[in-house]
């Protein structure tokens, strides 16, 4: 028997709660069950086209398929998943295939060449962009100038480990590992000043001209043996990533940045007396030889005044 | 009009027990397949034939309780998923087998911060430090906070081995007999086979931290050492250039 309220004449469920509260029995809108149907019958055929239901110790596959290429070129068909969908999105998706496109323009030309080429330049600019921000900004900073004693300037023409195309590349593949011993334990204080008054001086800075010849002693005798590294000339061996002491550049001793003589001073001891040590590390696992080769003409453009 | 449903809504205990069947179906029936299924955990090797993903070393594992205690994962996901763009940015995408010995693995799903799954030999140990103590002094545009106690404290190791053998009571291959030690030996070749040995987890721990002195200070073993480690090793111990992506596709 179907009960209606009284006043209004909807229907109700037929329960009733403290002697007169009754529940209206409102069905549910058509619109929202039929959408509610239309929802099964689209999991039931999403289960006939995609991987569904398991079943024992593998799964119902689906009948959709992806084709892809296996690294020996072979032509795979798979069933429909996300990881036969990324292999075939790089092999010939539309802005992968329009990307390697570029990518393998760039391997091909040199690095004089891209520099004159304003539309490999802008690829250069734009991949380099993202490239250099994931990989080397956390060090190098988001603006390529370094952070002094820490991690080098790249827009200056001051390059430790050599600034040439080729020097850059292999730089970029092999890692670095800066390494000045420290003279803690070697110098006594005042041979560190000594020592230190000379590479001052070897850069035109103000220094103790006695100072520094005692220095220019110990720098180019078997105490020190800065020479080895540094070379006769104070120039640096780009083979060992050692400094040129004879330039107005300064990449560790924060010369530049001091305010007065005896803070100079002290800042060039303290690089001798705590030496160096720094990393960068190797990225020929993760980027690829192209990709190398766009950050190394990305880096170039930047020296050369670019963005 | 009398409605079949009237039976739960007079009674709470009834509604409550097929409220819970109801909200485990979903569970049921997306995860428990996972486990009886073949190919969910990817069998990868390295040439010699051992198994390229192996169990945390004791002084990774404590580094890795350190970033579960900092609640690291409330920022970083350690999941790169199998699209174009995070491939670009991260490198290739998370294997199941990289983290079958993570307890409680580090997914997650919240990039405050950059996606860690494959941030070893990203950058190195003093930067990892210096970051850590205070991201801004190399990264200036950088939100995270910074955790300067990590280079303070020192590392308490002492229940290291209690740690390994929960860890084992879970499954991963920690070795306490020679048995399991000579399984291992085969397994994951005798140089990481030392290292999963419970009766030396502290020597190991020990000496690892010593070796590589990633906080920069020789005479100490801080938190900093344990949580660089860690940092270090992930997604490193897949060689994807030696593999065809074909193999990881044919696993799904």
């Amino acid at each position: 028997m179907i009960e209606k309220d009284p006043i209004t004449g909807v229907e109700t469920t037929g329960h009733v709660w403290d002697d007169n509260i009754q529940e209206f029995h409102n069905p549910l809108p058509r619109w929202w069950l039929w959408t509610f149907y239309a929802t099964v019958v689209f999991a039931i055929i999403y289960w006939v086209i995609y991987p569904s239901w398991p079943v024992g110790s593998t799964f119902i596959k689906g009948i959709n398929t992806i084709t892809y290429q296996t690294d020996a070129g072979e032509e795979v068909t798979s069933h429909w998943n996300t990881r036969a969908l990324l292999a075939r999105d790089m092999q010939t998706g539309k802005s992968a295939m329009a990307q390697k496109a570029y990518l393998n323009e760039i391997a091909a030309t040199s690095y004089d060449d891209i520099a004159k080429d304003a539309d490999k330049l802008a690829f250069v600019e734009s991949y380099g962009n993202g490239v250099f921000g994931e990989y080397c900004a956390a060090c190098h900073q988001s603006g390529a100038g370094g952070v002094v004693g820490e991690y080098p300037n790249l827009i200056d023409d001051d390059w430790l480990w050599g600034g040439a195309p080729h020097e850059i590349e292999t730089t970029l593949k092999i890692g670095r590992i800066g390494f000045m011993p420290a003279y803690e334990e070697t110098f006594n204080d005042a041979q560190l000043t000594q020592v230190a008054n000379y590479v001052l001086s070897m850069s035109g800075e103000k220094s103790d001209p006695a100072l520094a010849a005692a220095g220019e002693e110990i720098f180019h005798g078997q105490t020190g043996g800065c020479h080895y590294c540094h070379t006769n000339e104070g120039t640096g061996l780009k083979s060992q990533g050692a400094a040129n002491l004879t330039d107005k550049i300064w990449t560790i001793a924060d010369v530049r940045g001091a305010e007065t003589d005896e803070q100079r001073l002290e800042r060039v001891k303290s690089v001798i007396h705590n030496g160096v040590n720094r990393v960068m590390p190797a990225w020929s696992s993760r980027l690829s030889d192209t990709e190398i080769k766009v950050l190394t003409a990305y880096l170039l453009n930047k020296r050369a005044g670019g963005q | 009009m009398k409605l079949k449903h009237e039976i739960f809504e007079t009674n709470i205990g009834l509604l409550i027990i097929f409220t819970m069947i109801a909200i485990s179906i979903g569970g049921l029936v997306e995860i428990t397949p996972l486990f009886y299924i073949n190919d969910t955990v990817e069998d990868v090797r390295r040439a010699d034939g051992t198994q390229a993903v192996r169990p945390y070393t004791p002084l990774e594992q404590r580094g890795r309780d350190i970033y579960t205690r900092e609640g690291c994962y409330n920022c970083h996901s350690q999941m790169i998923r199998p699209f174009r763009d995070e491939a670009l940015r991260y490198g290739h995408y998370s294997l199941a087998a990289e983290s079958q010995y993570d307890h409680p693995f580090q997914w997650g799903s919240k990039r405050t911060g950059p996606d860690l799954a494959r941030v070893g030999g990203k950058y190195s140990d003093t930067w990892h430090v210096k970051h850590l103590v205070r991201p801004k002094s190399v990264v200036p545009e950088s939100i995270m906070p910074n955790y300067p106690w990590l280079l303070e404290n020192d590392l308490d190791y002492s229940d290291i081995q209690a740690r390994m053998e929960a860890l084992k009571k879970v499954g991963v291959p920690y070795s306490l007999t020679q048995e399991e030690y000579d399984s291992n030996v085969k397994q994951f070749g005798k140089a990481v086979a030392d290292k999963l040995d419970i009766t030396r987890a502290d020597e190991n721990l020990v000496s690892e931290a010593q070796d590589n002195n990633r906080d920069g200070i020789p005479s100490r073993i801080t938190e900093m050492d344990a949580l660089v480690a860690y940092l270090q090793m992930l997604g490193t111990l897949i060689d994807f250039k030696a593999h065809d992506e074909h193999e990881f596709i044919k696993a799904r």
